[in-house]
């Protein structure tokens, strides 16, 4: 699924819920969809173990028969963990911020905690992206909440493999993994010989004080 | 021997390369089937992008019919893009199927079905990549057959030092011979070996091993014979023909990939074959006769594919879909069936004559309601006669008008462009045909905002139709007409702007036409252009007119013979043609004397269909021992009792 673009995945959760028979509300007009709104999509090339979007449905059905139906029809490879009622407010605003982990193959972690402490002193680190709209240069460092390097498990001590955890708020332009990564390489000549491999583990409202993600459907949570 | 997935090393290549997730398979409904229980193991290859091959119905209906036989496997393969080529060279990566990721080398077979001739360079790629030596005469017992089949198979001599094998026409049944012939050839032991096993597959008539023929030739260039050069092997190989379509209703579980293809829909073919003998198209002279598919079995093969897909369109595929005996019950009844789900249906092709409006709105009725594409082909009425597409134009404008009156806005026309006997006036006749239905149509809709757009392909002679003989037109000409007519087009104020004009320039034409009606020395030319970096030739971004120019003029100097003796060159009655020992059914004389009927302009003979006017000339049905199998069947689609659960 790492590969999967957003697109992909958009599409393949429209045919997942046809298989799985929901009743899926259509937008009206000339070219009908089904109404779904997603927030915060993760980019291409990154797995996520923590994706929402909100799904309108004509029918009442309880949350959980809908997670259940859901989770059986999607391809192998993405599961539905959770489905609650839709509460008050849009779903991007409680969506703050990711926690991701950036597992860097081939780099020594002790050299990726100098890299870390170095982005972390900046003030600024400005990097360049092609974007949508064109070549944009913009800040990383006050996007990145908290940055820290794992320490060394037993199985990594053998060879050159750090990972990096990092707490990213969702601004605009938004700061991808891989700005960051681009930030690390200006700031430290941090330059990883492979792929970095890119999870995101959580999205939600970011306590800025601890520095945790919250569950962000934990209100709804609760009610049921 | 155990076979290993390469995909982590192909994992590790795959964050540098666009669209990594054509390259990862685990779509919806593929199999992976356990490698040494199976006894033959077959990798399917479609020569074109993942994206172009992996909703091709030829591979999925294959790969079905031979996964669900015992003791089989069957995995697909596609072309790689150069970015991800160069990494595998790099790093010793093989040519792989997305299924298991398993090296294509190390299967039995190798089955490539070729749509089109554009697909030849990537097939060099491919076995290039896998370790299988390019010429088939360099290859031994450890590597796989590479069996073709696909239209372009009609006439594979291009290929020939390519290929092992090849087969014409429908592949159901015949993969599953060719899967038992090999299956009780590795039983005894391999007796014989590679070429013990080739024999086998020969000696049936139907399969056609080209090593086995030696080829002669004039010294003008022409070819003289086609000889078979051991015992056993036939002097004219048939083609396949599947005669009852209800018995092999597939796909069943269509595949459905992550990534984006260029069809994202459920097709099902209505029937196969076309008999209004329109004389430039090569798929409607070789896969006759017509059958229908029941409009039962249709219904339960949408029911089962929409439910196994949950694909939001179903296409009706054939060659000319409104032509089904029972096309208005089969769109109502599943019209009727989807109503409220937002399924659309739609007919890939529909000719003038066969199409209404209520058709049209059946279809559009639960989807989206796309646009309308006619193909008159010809632009002038006498050069509708020659290419024996009689569609009048009385007929075209009323029911473009018709549409235009119901509510569409836009209507594409498709044109050819360098039709035998073709002048300057006829193809300007496409842009007057042009005007009067902008005309008409502003008329009947009192509106000015209604569109149509001409879509213009070059014409390309193909084997096994009664063009085969014709001199293809030089692309410089098919350019200059269609200057004319875009200039034509651009200086009328009153309608011109209402009219959209595709056409993209005449190289590739004139290369499709040396593919295609090349013979066995276009092989150094096709090998050249690849090992000059040539890839992907349908797409024009890749395709190179001066590589294939040059390598052409190099390759085939030493024979006499060049570009031109091979696509403008009109060829004589008796001429041996590279196909004519590859038997599609077609009698010879008849196809030349349609071919001479065509040149009778405006007395033109027209050629009826049989389906309605039982006529038995082509000589199909008696040498092939087919029939015509139509509707209608008189009956109707029921209504589902449970649509979705909403």
């Amino acid at each position: 699924m790492r590969f999967a673009s957003h697109r992909d995945i958009a599409r393949a959760l429209e045919r997942a819920l046809r298989r799985a028979g929901l009743p899926v509300a259509y937008s009206a007009g000339f070219s009908p969809h089904p109404k779904i709104s997603y927030a915060g999509a993760a980019p291409t090339g990154v797995a996520s173990e923590a994706e929402y979007f909100e799904l309108t449905l004509s029918a009442d059905l309880p949350p959980e028969t809908v997670r259940a139906a859901l989770d059986d029809s999607m391809p192998e490879g993405i599961d539905v963990l959770d489905a609650v009622f839709a509460g008050e407010g849009s779903l991007a605003d409680r969506l703050t911020a990711s926690d991701w982990r950036i597992e860097l193959p081939g780099v020594d972690a002790e050299r990726a905690g100098t890299a870390a402490a170095a982005f972390l002193a900046a003030d600024t680190v400005e990097v360049e992206r092609l974007t949508k709209k064109g070549r944009r240069r913009f800040d990383t460092r006050a996007a990145v909440a908290h940055l820290r390097v794992e320490p060394a498990g037993t199985r990594e001590a053998q060879s050159a493999y750090a990972i990096i955890r990092m707490v990213v708020r969702h601004t605009t332009p938004a700061v991808r993994p891989d700005d960051v990564l681009t930030g690390l390489h200006q700031v430290a000549g941090l330059a990883p010989p492979s792929p970095p491999l890119v999870t995101r583990l959580a999205q939600g409202p970011l306590d800025e004080a601890s520095g945790v993600i919250a569950n962000p459907l934990a209100r709804e949570g609760q009610d049921r | 021997m155990p076979v290993e997935s390469i995909f982590g090393r192909l994992e590790e290549l795959l964050p540098r390369v666009a669209k990594p997730i054509q390259y990862v398979g685990g779509e919806l409904n593929s199999v992976v089937k356990e490698w040494d229980a199976a006894e033959v193991r077959w990798a399917l290859m479609y020569p074109d992008a993942y994206e172009v091959g992996v909703p091709n119905q030829g591979i999925q209906i294959l790969y079905e019919v031979l996964n669900e036989r015992e003791g089989v496997l069957a995995e697909r393969t596609y072309a790689v893009w150069p970015d991800l080529e160069a990494l595998m060279r790099e790093h010793g990566v093989p040519q792989f199927t997305v299924d298991a990721h398993r090296p294509v080398g190390a299967f039995d077979v190798l089955g490539v079905s070729f749509a089109t001739e554009m697909g030849y360079t990537n097939l060099l790629t491919a076995l290039d990549l896998a370790g299988v030596p390019l010429h088939a005469a360099d290859r031994t017992d450890e590597h796989p057959v590479v069996l073709a089949g696909g239209h372009s198979a009609f006439n594979p001599e291009p290929v020939a030092d390519f290929l092992d094998a090849t087969v014409l026409g429908d592949g159901e049944e015949i993969a599953l011979a060719v899967t038992e012939l090999i299956r009780e050839w590795k039983r005894e032991g391999r007796p014989g070996g590679r070429d013990g096993l080739l024999e086998r597959l020969a000696a049936t008539g139907g399969v056609y091993v080209p090593k086995f023929y030696d080829v002669s030739y004039h010294p003008d260039g022409r070819i003289a014979a086609y000889t078979p050069n051991r015992p056993g092997v036939p002097w004219r190989v048939a083609k396949h023909t599947v005669m009852d379509l209800d018995a092999w209703p597939y796909p069943k579980r269509p595949l459905v990939p992550l990534a984006e293809s260029v069809h994202e829909r459920y097709s099902v073919e209505i029937f196969r074959g076309c008999t209004r003998g329109c004389r430039f198209c090569q798929a409607g002279m070789i896969t006759r006769p017509v059958r229908e598919r029941s409009l039962t079995t249709v219904g339960d093969m949408v029911e089962q594919g929409l439910k196994a897909s949950g694909f939001q369109e179903v296409g009706l595929l054939s060659l000319s879909s409104a032509d089904h005996s029972e096309i208005g019950d089969i769109a109502k009844g599943l019209a009727d069936r989807y109503e409220g789900t937002n399924t659309g249906l739609s007919l890939p092709s529909t000719r003038v004559d066969a199409f209404n409006i209520d058709l049209a709105n059946e279809l559009t009725r639960n989807g989206r309601r796309s646009g309308l594409t006619f193909a008159p082909e010809g632009g002038s009425e006498r050069m509708r006669r020659v290419i024996n597409k009689m569609v009048t134009e009385d007929d075209l404008i009323r029911t473009v008008t018709a549409a235009y009156a119901a509510g569409w806005r836009q209507v594409k026309l498709y044109f050819m462009c360098g039709l035998p006997t073709e002048t300057d006036d006829d193809v300007l006749q496409i842009g007057r045909l042009a005007t009067e239905v902008i005309r008409a149509g502003r008329e009947v809709t009192g509106r000015r905002d209604i569109r149509c757009t001409v879509s213009i392909g070059g014409f390309v002679p193909k084997p096994q139709t009664p063009f085969q003989w014709v001199g293809q037109t030089h692309h410089t000409v098919v350019d200059a007409r269609l200057r004319k007519l875009r200039d034509t087009l651009r200086a009328d104020k009153q309608y011109g702007r209402a009219i959209g004009f595709r056409y993209h320039d005449g190289e590739p034409s004139t290369i499709e036409g040396l593919l295609s009606r090349g013979d066995r020395r276009v092989g150094a030319v096709i090998e050249a252009v690849w090992a000059d970096g040539g890839r992907f030739d349908g797409w024009s971004e890749h395709f190179s007119y001066q590589r294939w120019h040059d390598c052409a003029e190099r390759a085939l100097a030493p024979h006499g013979v060049d570009l031109d003796w091979f696509t403008t060159r009109e060829r004589e009655r008796d001429e041996v043609l590279p196909w004519d020992h590859l038997d599609a059914g077609l009698d010879r004389d008849w196809l030349w004397q349609d071919w001479q009927d065509a040149l009778h302009g405006e007395d033109a003979v027209e050629v009826d269909d049989c389906r309605w006017t039982p006529c038995y000339d082509c000589g199909v049905c008696p040498s092939m021992g087919t029939e015509i199998q139509i509707g209608p069947t008189g009956r109707k689609l029921l209504p589902l009792s449970v649509v979705g659960k909403g």
